[in-house]
Parts: structure tokens; sequence; C-alpha cells
């Protein structure tokens, strides 16, 4: 169990009368960075909201550093980024920075520093709302950086962003992982997969595989992974 | 105190997000006076002023100040920033006293404003204390703040938060005794009235404009004002969840 990160088992999910995660069950290696991908739609939001212990969940568990998701002890080891950018649009990228570092207590210089680490070094007294879209979910990005924490939960966070800032934002989280920090990427787009250290497929509610991508790619006989997510869907097909 | 450095945090949070909406902050500031200004006009007489003035001075904060928290924390909800601060290791009541404390500010400039303007400007004139007076008002806008962030847990949307203002605000307005006395209404309505707490907040600042004297109906009818602010800000962190569907 201390090799993992993040366990989960039998995990439910239901939302008014239909069930959006059906007895889910995956583990995330320390220090790696796992991919979590899937269609739109198909229930990543809702994995990792339970992943940071925001999500009501109908039966299962998760495990997360070795406490169950949502404790209070776990509230300033985790930096979650949500999918819709969370910062205040009407202060400026410090003073929104100043103010989650306050509730995280993170050391002084911690604001500084993760302005950098996402490269928004010439955008620190910028209002939010001015921002463009790329600036903006760095921004957020960035929020999840303070305190340096242990698990990185990060919905989305390349949607929109030019491949040149793709490629900087790839090499922060392998730099973070290569520190020990664990991370959880979701994205919709099958070419960020092969940056992953660690591969969890989704669809409709269920996670079709959990694996490397080179695993992956000899199970399905394909080079790509966008053909194996595919293979994969036919597979579950024929089997149901 | 985690709870005064979480709570003082997010004070000056708002405060600085107020700081750069200059137009809100003179809406805030100057909204009770101007309507003062405009109803000393409409009675176009200084004892029919007087007589209503001071359960005004308590109203229009009471409201403005409902509707504005009760929209900033939806703002909150729909924007996921709560969603992120509910992982993190602030607490939901000292989040809302963050709140409390930022609007509380602004209404104690709010308030100073619109009692200087009465007292000189407009002529009204009472017999008690001045600072009781600004006392009572403040608390006012602090049961208006209290409210609206209880009110908001239970707006999805901001057409549902905005309503809520006539729905919460306008009965306490209409039974609060500035229509008509409470003694003199039906006994569902004064029992009504007596449930409501802008009541007792217009009952303090009617005794305040009458008499110097400061009895024991006085003290309680402040206790009961501010015990109201403070449930419900309980209330509202009660009603916040960590965990939502």
């Amino acid at each position: 169990m201390d090799n993992y990160a993040v366990v989960a088992e039998g995990l439910r999910v239901r939302r008014g009368s239909r069930e959006v995660l059906h007895d889910v069950g995956f583990a995330v290696p320390r220090g790696s960075i796992t991919g979590l991908l899937g269609p739109s739609g198909c229930g990543k939001t809702t994995l990792l909201r339970c992943v940071v212990g925001v999500q009501v969940v109908a039966a299962g568990r998760v495990t997360v550093l070795g406490e169950p998701a949502g404790s209070r002890g776990l509230r300033n080891r985790i930096g979650y980024a949500t999918q819709n950018p969370a910062v205040y649009a009407d202060l400026t990228v410090r003073e929104s920075l100043r103010y989650f570092a306050a509730i995280l207590r993170a050391p002084k210089g911690d604001v500084d520093r993760v302005i950098e680490e996402v490269g928004l070094g010439s955008h620190t007294d910028h209002v939010i709302g001015e921002l463009s879209g790329g600036q903006l979910s760095r921004a957020s990005l960035a929020v999840a950086l303070l305190g340096r924490p242990e698990l990185l939960v990060l919905d989305e966070p390349t949607v929109g962003l030019d491949p040149v800032l793709r490629e900087e934002l790839w090499d922060l989280f392998n730099r973070l992982a290569g520190r020990g920090v664990t991370l959880i990427v979701s994205s919709h787009v099958m070419d960020e997969a092969a940056r992953c250290q660690r591969l969890l497929l989704m669809r409709d509610g269920d996670i079709l595989a959990d694996d490397t991508p080179d695993a992956l790619r000899a199970r399905t006989d394909t080079a790509d992974l966008e053909q194996a997510f595919l293979r994969l869907v036919r597979e579950q097909g024929a089997v149901a | 105190m985690s709870t005064m450095t979480f709570a003082g945090a997010t004070a000056g949070r708002i405060l600085t997000q107020l700081r750069h909406d200059h137009r809100t902050v003179a809406l805030m500031v100057l909204l009770p006076s101007l309507l003062l200004v405009l109803l000393r006009y409409v009675f176009n007489d200084e004892r029919a002023f007087s007589a209503a003035a001071p359960a005004l001075l308590a109203v229009f904060p009471f409201a403005i100040m409902f509707i504005v928290t009760s929209i900033t924390t939806l703002r909150e909800r729909t924007t996921a920033t709560l969603e992120r601060l509910m992982t993190l290791p602030i607490g939901k009541f000292d989040l809302l006293l963050g709140y409390a404390l930022a609007f509380g500010l602004v209404a104690v400039v709010q308030v100073l404003v619109a009692a200087a303007i009465s007292l000189t400007w407009l002529g009204l004139e009472i017999s008690g204390s001045v600072w009781l007076l600004l006392l009572i008002a403040v608390l006012d806008a602090l049961l208006g703040t209290a409210l609206g962030l209880l009110a908001s847990a239970f707006a999805r949307t901001e057409f549902q938060a905005v309503q809520f203002m006539p729905a919460v605000v306008m009965p306490q307005v209409l039974l609060c005794g500035l229509f008509a006395p409470r003694e003199a209404m039906t006994p569902v309505l004064e029992w009504l009235s007596a449930v409501m707490p802008l009541s007792y907040a217009v009952d303090a600042l009617t005794t305040v404009t009458r008499t110097a004297e400061v009895d024991g109906t006085l003290l309680r009818n402040l206790a009961i004002v501010a015990g109201c602010v403070v449930l419900a800000l309980v209330l509202g962190a009660a009603t916040l969840r960590r965990r939502t569907p």
C-alpha cells in the first residue's frame, strides 16, 4: 500500500438516478505521472473529485496518501486544479496566490516560486479576469502548486494551451515527479497519453485499462495509443 | 488561532476584490444615503422624516448587504473557488466569518455616511446616543450579511439568489413596525413579526430616537439581533458541504 499514493476500490457514484462511476478500482504509484484519459463526459472529473474528497460517494473506498480521501490531514498535502479555473477573476495573479498561500500557511517566497514555475512572471500584477484562457488556467495551476503538495490532481490542465506552453508544462510535471510528487493529470486528447508513465483509460464511468503506455500498446498490438483505446472499447463491446 | 488567521485572510481577500471594483464600492457606500435623501424630499417635512428615518437607517443597509452577500457567495460557489477552498485547510465557519468581517467593515462605512447625512443635512433628530444608533445600524447590516450567507446556500442560480431578497427581506420590512405598529397587527402577524430579527432592530432604533434612556428592553433587543447574526453564521457554516453530489 505504501507504494501507492491513491488506491480506489469498488467506487460508485450516483447523480440522481444515473450511476456515473460503476464499481471503479485503480491504483496510482507514488512519484509517477498518471494520465486519466477518456472522452468528455466519461466521468474523469467525478473520479478526480472523489480523490480530493469533495464528491459524495455511493459506495467504495478511496485511500489517499494512506488516509481516507477527504480527511482533514490531507488538506495541505494535495494540490487540486479544477477544470474551470478556480481563481478570483477580480484579483491580480499575486493577490489571488497570496490568499491561497495564507490558507495553506505556505512559506514566504512560495508565491514567487509558483508564479515562476507556471511562467506567469510577466503577468504577476495583472488582473486575472483580463488574462487569456491559457494564462488563466496556469494561474489556477499555480494555486495547486502552493505549499509543495505530495499529490497533484490536475483536471485538464493543458486545455487551450499552445504547443510551446504545453511542452513547458509537461517539463514542469516531469520535474515535479522527479522530486517525488505524484501527479494525476486528466485529458481528453490522446496525444498527451504518451507523456504519462501510467494510464487510466475511462469510458462511460468504467476504467478500461490501468497500465503503462508500452504495455497498452503491446496488449492491443498497435503503435498508436488512440488506436489502442479504440481497440479496448471494441473488445469491451464484444464481451458485453 | 487558526480561525482568526483564515477569517482574516478571507476578509482581506474580499476587501481587495472590492478595491478593484470602484463602482460597487461607490454603490455600497452611497446607496442608503441617497435613498434617505430621496425619502426626505418625498415627505418634504422634517417631522415625518424623523419618524420614519431611524427604521430605514436599519432597513436599507440590511437589504443592500443581504443582496451583495448572497450574490458574492453564490459566485464563489459557481466559479469553483469554493470547491477548491473545501479541499484546503480552511474551516467552513472561518470562511463565513471572513465574509462577515469584510462586509461588516463595509457596513460601518455605509452606516457612518448615511447617519452623518441624516443627522446634519436631512435634519434627523434623536434623543439617545448617536453611537448607539450607529451600533444598531451596523448590527443590522451584519444581520443582512449573515442572512445573505445563509440564503445563498439554498440558491442554485443567480436568478434564485436575487429573488431571495424579496422573499427574505421584504416580509421583515413589512412586519417590522415601519408601516403599522406591531401591537396593532392581527395575532398571527404580530407573532410572525416577533420571530423576525429585523423587528427587534427597528424597535431598538425607535427607542434610541425617542429617549436617551438605555433600558433592559433595548439591551435585550440588541442581544437578540446579535444572537441572530451568530446563529445565521453557524447555520450557514452547517449548510455548507465539503462533499457535493
